[in-house]
């Protein structure tokens, strides 16, 4: 098992360099550049401009500045965000636990209530519940998050008033230092009466509307593994062992429609990362999708490079345990055969 | 219920009970702020949201503007004299002000001229030992062209500074009133560059400010405490919190949520529902900018005036303030707007009049034009919509024969791309600085503007430069007001730009809040800001 993690990580070094490179030029492909959007409807003279971006380290010829790019990286050093003149590393850090407790949340309710709905799905195939689910799961994949999210906002906390409307915690009643910026921690660690439970209460919608996808995705992708698997030889031989249809069903069926489950589960982390753009800022949620579209927008060349890559380590680590998953499930996988 | 559980319930009652008082006796103001601060030091930076955060909270400058006003005021500094040439500035500085104790700093010293030298040397000497701390670029201090203009900031005794010109600026005062004039303690400096920590000044600010910063938790919510000693007074509030709210439609329903007392930008179209519910109050002033339409007098064939005034003629202002301001604007004919000293109002817009257009195209030769028009993609106080108005240009052409086809690119690359000059006509439009005419005259017109590509119609007329250039010499507004009124005849003459209009900026605030007054330069301010009962 610890060689095959450990080839898994060797392969990484390639794909993250790649990443480097991708990412670097990504940013510097897109038509203008960080002293533009600085200066705005005000302009820069020419001199002022080039002195700006010689500051930058801009002037030099790009595979100078992906030399350098590259050097300081293995130093340990991302780069400073053009934008706010703060360490890159602690510009994502900070923000990574408010898009952490966010997407654990969202796929928390995305697997606790995709896959149970899958297997009924399955098992009352061509019932009115397999119509239901479907039906709810194809609705849930189109919904464009932007309009799913103001929606909700507009029902559950204007008009019926049982939602706050965005923000991580009531802000009028209460204050405590950010320990860990894991608001769930930091206010259960505060001690202030009510404050855990205001958190809880600010997850509730954002997350519900980030989990949408992956959890109609979850629920479709159970379904048909179930499906299949329902077909196969052992589990007629089961049910002709005399085993309880639960038994068949939660033991033999559903352990080996796991497989394709964990396998979308894992692959959902990258649409989360997708999804968590949009619902951060719907919801003013201070985490990385939302800083990583102002970067964009702001030309703001290290912070994009170094977002895009941690954020691609983070898939790929998601990946990686997947796959380590799947040896566990799977001893076949893991042993090459 | 047993007893004993009885007892415990009342018990944990009670604690809560006392803990929501406990909160209630202090008055916290909830601001949905549109966007979150770069940083707190407003030196360094040249967005609004910084300056409202920073600037405004925290901080003090030697001249403010009135609230709700252009005018200035004194400040920290409590008069001041102009040399006869106008070079030579002395201010005399406010006694007994009070910089903010935080966790880093206690001052042992008030407010004196040190601050004022610091905070401008900072700025101003390459080599001033703050002056790389923070990879400090000092952008509006660049643009506002300070490091030609300034020779000297010193120190004449405690409570007198004073700054020497290379030439006179008659818009130096309402330069020192904006953010990036600012002024920081030299002594929490000078303790922190013995610490090994210069880097501290600008992340955890100490001002004069009225109120002072406890807590940023970035992108979410910034939150302030009254600063105690403040020199105007303890503001009424005691805590000011910022919650971060990029989206105007989420803004609008925390708003009504009663998540937040006040929040900038509105979409238009929910003003007449915010006018409607009986909890807000609609805020609206006549904001301090212009949109405009820029012909690229360089190219061919807006570089002939008959053109551009039959382009001009065939635009049907009216209907645009209508549709895309929602009536929340003003049609434009000067480049300035009305509120502004030197405004001249007996300048004649161009008529809306399509036939004499038809005609002007004619005798200018032009037939059969095909042309582009520049649509921004970002939302602006100066213009809500710009795709909708390039539509009612482009239909408005029509009608005179003239195809346009509509152009549109990603901010950054729209900017890019419009500097060098590579449309044919564009939107754009301008929020001023600091209250003063040459703030748009010479920076969106001027020629020195051309190289800067502020000047996106590369317009460079030598009448109107001159006036512009002589205007900014002359210490008398009287005189200078005449100047600039000359330049706008010129300007109306010429027509560079259509002038579409002067929006009206609102705000909405819940009804209990007092105190608050809306600033013409689209700032945020809430030291008299306080909450009814």
């Amino acid at each position: 098992m610890l060689k095959f993690i450990f080839n898994k990580l060797l392969m990484l070094i390639p794909t993250l360099l790649g990443i480097t490179l991708a990412a670097f030029l990504f940013v510097r492909l897109l038509p203008g550049d960080p002293v533009t959007v600085l200066t705005g409807e005000r302009g820069v003279s020419v001199e002022r401009k080039a002195e700006l971006m010689a500051q930058l380290g801009l002037d030099q010829p790009l595979i100078v500045q992906y030399g350098y790019y590259l050097k300081n990286i293995l130093s340990g050093d991302f780069g400073q965000s053009i934008a706010t003149h703060k360490p890159v590393i602690d510009e994502f850090f900070s923000r990574l636990p408010a898009t952490l407790e966010l997407a654990f949340a969202a796929m928390l309710i995305a697997v606790l209530l995709g896959v149970p709905a899958g297997i009924i799905a399955a098992i009352k195939r061509g019932h009115w519940p397999d119509h239901v689910v479907m039906g709810v799961a194809l609705t849930g994949y189109s919904m464009p998050i932007f309009w799913w999210g103001l929606l909700l906002i507009i029902l559950f906390s204007t008009t019926l008033g049982w939602t706050p409307v965005s923000g991580r915690i009531d802000l009028i009643k209460y204050y405590f230092e950010a320990e860990t910026n894991f608001m769930l921690i930091d206010a259960w660690r505060s001690g202030q009466a009510g404050a855990f439970g205001s958190v809880v209460h600010h997850l509730i919608l954002p997350a519900v509307v980030l989990s949408t996808i992956p959890m109609a995705v979850i629920a479709r992708q159970t379904r048909s593994a179930m499906l299949e698997v329902l077909g196969e030889d052992y589990i007629r031989t089961a049910y002709a062992k005399g085993l309880s249809p639960t038994r068949v069903i939660m033991v033999h069926a559903l352990r080996n429609a796991l497989i394709t489950v964990v396998t979308v589960i894992g692959l959902q982390v990258g649409s989360l990362m997708a999804g968590a753009v949009l619902t951060e800022t719907i919801f003013a949620w201070p985490g990385i999708g939302k800083w990583m579209i102002e970067a964009i927008a702001r030309r703001d060349y290290p912070a994009v490079q170094g977002g895009l890559l941690f954020i691609a380590v983070a898939v790929m680590l998601v990946n990686l345990l997947v796959d380590v998953l799947y040896g566990w499930i799977n001893p076949r996988v893991r042993d090459g055969k | 219920m047993s007893l004993k559980r009885t007892l415990i319930a009342t018990l944990l009652l009670g604690t809560l009970t006392t803990f929501s008082t406990s909160f209630a006796a202090d008055k916290t103001f909830v601001y949905c702020s549109e966007g979150s601060p770069s940083g707190f030091n407003p030196q360094f930076y040249t967005d609004g949201t910084t300056f409202d955060a920073a600037g405004q909270s925290i901080y003090n400058r030697l001249v403010e503007f009135k609230p709700g006003e252009t005018s200035i005021s004194p400040a920290l500094a409590e008069s001041w004299e102009i040399s006869a040439d106008g070079t030579v500035y002395t201010f005399k500085l406010r006694k007994g002000v009070k910089f903010q104790t935080t966790k880093n700093f206690t001052p042992t010293r008030d407010f004196n001229a040190d601050d004022v030298v610091f905070s401008f040397n900072r700025q101003l000497q390459k080599d001033h030992p703050y002056h790389k701390v923070s990879n400090g670029a000092y952008e509006y201090f660049t643009a506002m062209s300070m490091p030609d203009l300034l020779k000297s900031v010193e120190k004449v005794d405690d409570l007198t500074v004073r700054f020497t010109l290379a030439r006179p600026e008659a818009p130096m005062l309402a330069n020192l009133a904006m953010d990036f004039a600012s002024i920081l303690s030299a002594e929490y400096a000078d303790a922190m560059m013995k610490a090994g920590t210069p880097e501290v000044v600008d992340n955890d600010p100490v001002g004069t400010g009225p109120f002072q910063l406890v807590a940023y938790q970035k992108d979410a919510m910034i939150r302030y405490k009254a600063h105690p000693d403040y020199w105007e007074g303890k503001p009424k509030i005691d805590n000011l919190v910022y919650a971060i709210t990029p989206d105007n439609a989420v803004r609008w329903q925390k708003l009504q949520a009663g998540e937040c007392h006040l929040m900038p930008f509105p979409n238009q179209a929910d003003l007449e529902a915010m006018r409607k519910n009986p909890d807000m109050q609609v805020l609206e002033q006549e904001g301090l900018n212009i949109g405009y339409f820029a012909y690229n007098t360089q190219k061919k064939p807006f570089d002939d005036v008959r053109v551009r005034k039959a382009l001009n003629m065939a635009i049907n202002k009216p209907a645009i303030v209508e549709v895309v301001y929602q009536g929340a604007g003003k049609v434009a004919k000067n480049p300035i707007p009305p509120t502004m000293w030197g405004y001249n109002d007996a300048v004649q817009d161009d008529p809306y009049d399509v036939e004499g257009a038809k005609k002007l195209l004619a005798e200018a030769g032009v037939k059969d034009l095909k042309t582009n028009i520049w649509a921004m993609p970002v939302q602006r106080p100066y213009n809500p919509n710009a795709r909708r108005m390039a539509e009612m240009i482009q239909a408005d052409w029509k009608a005179i024969g003239v195809e346009a086809e509509i152009v549109t690119y990603e901010w950054a690359e729209y900017l890019e791309r419009s500097k060098k000059g590579e449309h044919d006509t564009l939107l754009m439009g301008w929020t001023g600085d600091n209250g003063d005419p040459d703030n748009f005259l010479a920076t969106l017109l001027g020629c020195d503007a051309v190289k800067d590509g502020s000047n996106r119609a590369f317009w460079c007329n030598n009448e109107f430069n001159d006036l512009v250039v002589k205007a900014k010499t002359l210490s008398s507004q009287d005189e200078r007001a005449k100047l600039y009124q000359q330049a706008q005849e010129v300007f109306k003459k010429e027509a560079p730009w259509a002038t579409i209009a002067h929006s009206v900026v609102h705000e909405v605030a819940r009804k209990n809040v007092t105190g608050y007054k809306q600033s013409p330069f689209g700032l945020h301010v809430f030291k008299y800001v306080d909450l009814a009962e």
